[in-house]
This record gives C-alpha cells, structure tokens and sequence, in this order.
C-alpha cells in the first residue's frame, strides 16, 4: 500500500475542467504522460508483425532487397539509366530505397492508423496523436534493419562510406516528420471520409515513379529540375545517396525545399488533426 | 476536500441524418463535393425551404449533480437512455457540447472489457498493453504484474496468444487488469455481463474493495442486483435527462416500476405495437381475492388467489403453441414461470382469431415487495410475442404482520411451524 499512495501523492490533485472547447490547455501536458503508451503502441506493431510468419523479421531484409534487385535490373540493365559516377548501381537504388520506403510505410501505417484503432477510440481517452505518430515510429525499426543490410551491401561492394554518413540520422528525421505531417492530415481525414484509404496507395505508387529511387536524379533535365524539387522526397532521397555514397554534391536546393514543405505539412497537420480530433469518436 | 466530479447542466448533441437521402453512416468524398451546389443553393436562396434532413438528437441534456470522493454511485437507465454517452463524456472519449464536468483525481475508465487486447500477442504482452491502454505505467504494471496474474488465473497460458484463449479466460484476464487500476476515480460500463457467476462474484468483491479503499466508483449494468449490491447511491438516467438523484433502493424502485405503459391493473395494448407480427397481446387484466374478499386493491398478500387474464389477436395459424406468464421481481430475476407447457400441453392457434388465456394461482406465494408480469408465446423454435413487464403487483404480508421485510427471499413458503418450549 505504501507503494500505491507514494504514485498519488507524487501525482498532485489536478482538476480537470471538461468543457466544449477547452481540452486545449493539458493536451500536451497528457501527451507527455501517455509516451509511454506511444512507444508500446509502436511495440505493439513490430511485435505483431512478424508473428507467425515463418522467416520472421527476414521479412524486413527480403523486401527491400528483391525491390532494390528488381529496380537494378529494370534501370540499369534493361533501360541502361547512367550510375551516379562510379557507384554501383545496386547501390545507389538500395540508398534511395531506404528513405522511399520508410516513408511510404510510414504515410500508409500513419493513414491507416486511427481507423484500425477504432476499438480504441472510441473507449479509452489518451492523446490520439499518439497512435499516428506510433505508426511512423514503427517503421523506423525497418528502417534500421534494412540500413545494416545497406551497410552489409556495402561492404559486399568494398566501398567506403565517406564521414558525412552521420547526416543520415537528421535526413531520415526529415522523412519521418515528412510522413507524419502529411500521415495526420491523411489519417483525420480517413476518419470522416473513407476515400482517403484508396488515394494513399495511389500516392505511394505515383511517388516511386516521381522520386529519385530506380534512377539518379542526375537525369532529369536542367529545366526541369526546380519542379522536380517540389517532391519533398527529391531532397531526402539526394541526400541520402550524398550522405551514404558522397556520390553527388550536396543537394542544398531541393532539401531545402524539403525542410519548408514539412513544416508546412507538420503545421497543417497537427492543425487539422487537432481541430478534428474531438469528434473522432461520435464518427469513426 | 469537496466534490471530486462536478457534472454541471452537461448536455451532447449528436446529428442525425435521416435515410430519407439516401445517406449512409460514411460520407464519401464525392458525396461532401456534390453537396457543395446544394449548400450554396441553400444560402443564396432561404425561400426554398429545404427539408431539414439533419436532426439534432440530444443524447444527453442539463444533466448535473455531484459525486463525493469515496462514493459508490450506479448509474442506471434504459438501452439507449443515455448512459453510456455519460460515462463517455466523462471519460474524454466524447466532448460536451454543453456544460462542464470537473475532475478533481485521476480517472480511469473501463468502458469494455479487453479494449486494445491484441490477438496475437501473448497473455504477458498484453497485460502490458493493455496497463499502458488504460493509463498505468510500467513500473505500475511490473510490481503488480503477480496479482494481475493471479485474480485471472491463467498462469499457464501466460504465454500463449490471447487468440487461443478460451472467452472466459479472456475475459478474466482483460478484467484482472483492469481491476489493478488505481485511479481516484473508476467508471465501469457493463463488464459483468461477461464471464461466469463465480468470476462475476470476484469481480464485484474486487469492486466493493475498490470502494471500501476510498475510491471513487461509477457503476453501468444491467445485472441489477450487482448495481444494489456494490453501490449506495443511483442515478436513474431516463431519456438523457437525469430523472433521479437517491438513494440507490429508491432508484431502482422507480426504475423497474416506472413505467407509464404499464401502471394499473389491466391493460389495453394497440395490437400495431406488437412486435411480433402472428401474435399480439390486446388486453390483460389481473384481479386478486384473498379469503377476506379483498377484490382489485394495489396490494397482494401472500397467499391470495390471483387471476391473470389475457386476451391476443391471433394473425397465423400455428400449431404446438404454448403460453407462458413470468413474473419478475424488481431486481429483473424470473421468479416465477407458469407455462401451458409445464401441464404439458401445447395449443393450435387459427389466423385471424381471438385468444383469451386465463391463469389462476390458488395461492400466490411470493415474498414482499415488487413485481413485474411478463407474457409470452411460442413454439419451440419461434416466439410469436413477448411482452415483459406488462403489468406490476406489489406484494406485501397483511398489515398486522411482524415481518420485517427488510431482505425479503424471492419465494414466500406456505409452511406451519410448531413451537416448543423446552425446558
């Protein structure tokens, strides 16, 4: 019993004030006691990931892998598509690969994420934003896995990663909060509005085609380029392959563009999830 | 310290739409852009009335009281009366639409049992889980993780996904974790209606302890004897209005005898109100004689002749039917059971007929207190109707008796009792 009221008396008698319009003030003072429950909801997922498959977490290796197997053989060997310099062209798919995935798993997972906890929403209160952002979160564990297989590959390769690999860490931040931004906005939509389940595949597969993953950036014509960069994943996706390979200079312009489209995506996210978030309850 | 929830004029509102426009539950996109035209329409141009084909439907309105710290309070109502929008309310699943609630302590809230148990994870995975779901922290559930364990009995399959759990073990184990909550304040919707009597009974002992520590406990369930048995004061909610604040006998007094359809001592029913369509109840009436010739009065005694009298409109023809007429007590259990079945015979039916039933009990025993009769047809596989709670009798023993009827048993024995002093 000691142990009980030490936890209540370390927790001062808050008063909660419910009224219509006023949740605003403890909101992210309850997120901040409910990150616990963010980081079990994203255990929650990795751990049911794998289960009962037969190979398990080699499933996180395989996929990228025979991905970055089919895109070598499609761009490089049959349409012959230019190598950023010397580098293999295995390589320079599977670098782009890492960021691109992590960030279609996370937009879909992100999406997808309110709808598929609806049992949970509407029983128990804790800061929705929590499942949105566990769903980012989780595929963070991929990406880590399949970042040692890109170092694996490397060294398959004998090739050295230049110093600034450590911009990796920021660069894959970038696309997480790239994939939250756009995943709030997605997900409190997908609440209301059903249709939003069948756009975000479309999104994912019209963005491999418009992102830098089978073929080098260096390709697309001069003219071109500015437009391009509107692709917030052109910056993240050049950036990983400068970070990872040195292959390319520093893509100062197009992850710039990056860095302002996320913020205004987090912004207009967080705002509308914010603003929608009350009523996901009486409409999911 | 004064009121630890303050509930003041709380009203939700929710908006109907009516299927008149075809409009199902999920709005499509392209349903939200071909409303637009409409919309403007309507703006531009008030004389066009447009049918209003958005209701608003109060689901709860100007509901205030409060709830002292250490209170057990029940709160009791019918399907669809408001109760389970109040607890939701309170629990910031919903927000008000009006009004304001105030919180003074941690709440937590079990609005079912299992919210957020995962399927495949393993029995240990989700006591985590589902500790994390409703609030404690790790450390919480790591010293209580034994105790947990231990009320849900399921040691062995601590291992296993909860998937292949049978459904009493999945809902011990969702209760067990639940009950280790320790917030000021609890709110439980409706859990007992799962598991078994023995599991139930551990639950509400686990409850009253919950209370006897000087939480505070908001109760939902139907199983109205758990209700009076855990909790002191009720709250009769009743049409998303609170209809009364008591003491919790009071309340479900009124509760399972308020209501209006079937005050009095006969009743004439619409047969279009059947919800049945080959049977439907016209009228009932029920007179009481006892030896003294006490005729038609509000109260039976123990022992008096009593006379049920039903009339039905018969609108199939139905063959092996039987009739039965149940009385329930104010607690909601079956009492008594008089079916044609039982002096095993069954009846034919003919389509568009009249059907008068008539029971006579020459010596009603049951014990004081309040009554509901119920009255049903059917055959073995169909019911043909359904009545409960068609008609009230309160029972009580003649005036001049000793009985302290405080607890009374549902059955009243018709027994002699020989005394002896000895020396």
């Amino acid at each position: 019993m000691t142990g009980i009221s030490r936890d209540t008396d370390t927790q001062p008698h808050t008063e909660i004030i419910l009224e219509a319009g006023r949740t605003e003030r403890q909101y992210w003072r309850d997120l901040w006691r409910y990150r616990e429950l963010f980081f079990i909801l994203a255990w929650r997922d990795v751990a049911v990931r794998y289960k009962q498959t037969v190979v398990g977490v080699l499933w996180a290796v395989l996929r990228p892998l025979l991905t970055m197997i089919v895109f070598t053989v499609v761009f490089g060997k049959l349409a012959k598509l230019p190598s950023q310099g010397d580098t293999p062209y295995a390589l320079m798919v599977f670098a782009a690969m890492l960021p691109w995935q992590f960030f279609s798993a996370s937009l879909t997972s992100c999406s997808e994420s309110l709808v598929g906890n609806a049992g949970l929403i509407s029983k128990v209160y804790f800061p929705r934003i929590t499942i949105p952002a566990a769903g980012v979160m989780v595929n963070g564990v991929d990406m880590c896995i399949s970042f040692s297989l890109l170092l694996l590959l490397m060294l398959c390769y004998s090739f050295l990663p230049p110093p600034q690999i450590i911009c990796v860490i920021p660069l894959i931040l970038l696309a997480g909060l790239l994939a939250l931004g756009a995943g709030l906005l997605l997900c409190s939509l997908n609440v209301a509005y059903r249709d939003f389940r069948h756009i975000v595949p479309f999104i994912t597969q019209f963005g491999l085609y418009v992102s830098p993953v089978g073929f080098s950036s260096g390709i697309i014509p001069e003219k071109w380029q500015a437009l391009y960069a509107c692709n917030p994943m052109v910056g993240v996706i050049d950036g990983f392959r400068w970070a990872v390979l040195g292959s390319i200079p520093f893509p100062a312009f197009s992850l710039s563009v990056s860095m302002i489209i996320c913020a205004a995506l987090l912004w207009m996210g967080i705002r509308y999830f914010r603003s929608t978030e009350k009523t996901f309850a009486d409409v999911i | 310290m004064g009121a630890i929830i303050k509930v003041e004029g709380l009203g939700k509102k929710y908006r109907i739409r009516h299927a008149a426009r075809g409009q199902a539950r999920y709005k499509t996109f392209r349903e939200l852009l071909s409303e637009i035209p409409a919309a403007v329409r309507r703006r531009f141009n008030t004389s066009a009335c447009a049918p209003s084909e958005v209701e608003d439907f109060w689901a709860l309105r100007d509901v205030s009281f409060e709830v002292q710290p250490g209170e057990r309070v029940g709160i009791i109502g019918r399907n669809g009366a408001g109760k389970s929008t109040l607890l939701k309310l309170l629990s910031r699943i919903t927000d008000p639409t009006e009004g304001r609630i105030t919180l003074r302590g941690r709440l937590s809230s079990l609005l079912e049992v299992g919210t957020g148990f995962h399927p495949e994870l393993t029995g240990r995975e989700n006591i985590f889980l589902n500790g994390a779901i409703l609030g404690m922290s790790r450390a919480e559930v790591k010293r209580k993780f034994d105790e947990i364990v231990d009320f849900a009995g399921i040691e062995k399959f601590l291992d296993t996904p909860v998937k292949r759990y049978s459904s009493g073990m999945y809902v011990r184990l969702a209760f067990a974790v639940a009950a280790h909550l320790e917030p000021e304040i609890l709110v439980v919707d409706e859990v007992l209606a799962v598991g078994d009597a023995e599991f139930q009974k551990k639950c509400l002992g686990k409850m009253e302890e919950v209370g006897r520590e000087g939480r505070t406990v908001l109760f939902v369930s139907h199983n109205i004897s758990a209700v009076s048995q855990l909790c002191s004061r009720g709250l009769l909610i009743k049409n998303g209005t609170l209809n009364l604040d008591n003491d919790i006998n009071e309340v479900m007094r009124a509760y399972t005898m308020g209501h209006p359809e079937t005050s009095g001592w006969s009743v004439e029913l619409s047969p279009n109100a059947a919800r049945y369509s080959k049977m439907a109840l016209l009228s009932c009436e029920l007179s009481a004689g006892g030896a003294d010739g006490e005729k038609r009065l509000n109260i039976i005694h123990p022992g008096d002749k009593v006379t049920i009298k039903a009339k039905f409109s018969c609108n199939a023809t139905v063959e092996g039917v039987s009739i039965g007429c149940i009385f329930f007590s104010s607690l909601g259990v079956r009492v008594l059971d008089a079916n044609l079945a039982m002096i095993e015979r069954t009846m034919k039916i003919c389509a568009n007929s009249v059907l008068e039933v008539c029971w006579e009990f020459q010596q009603i025993m049951l014990s004081t207190g309040f009554y509901n009769i119920g009255i049903s047809a059917g055959t073995q596989g169909e019911t043909l109707c359904d009545y409960l709670e068609i008609l009230q009798i309160q029972v009580a023993e003649a005036q001049n008796s000793p009985y302290p009827y405080a607890y009374p048993s549902p059955y009243r024995p018709n027994f002699t009792l020989k005394v002896r002093h000895c020396e």
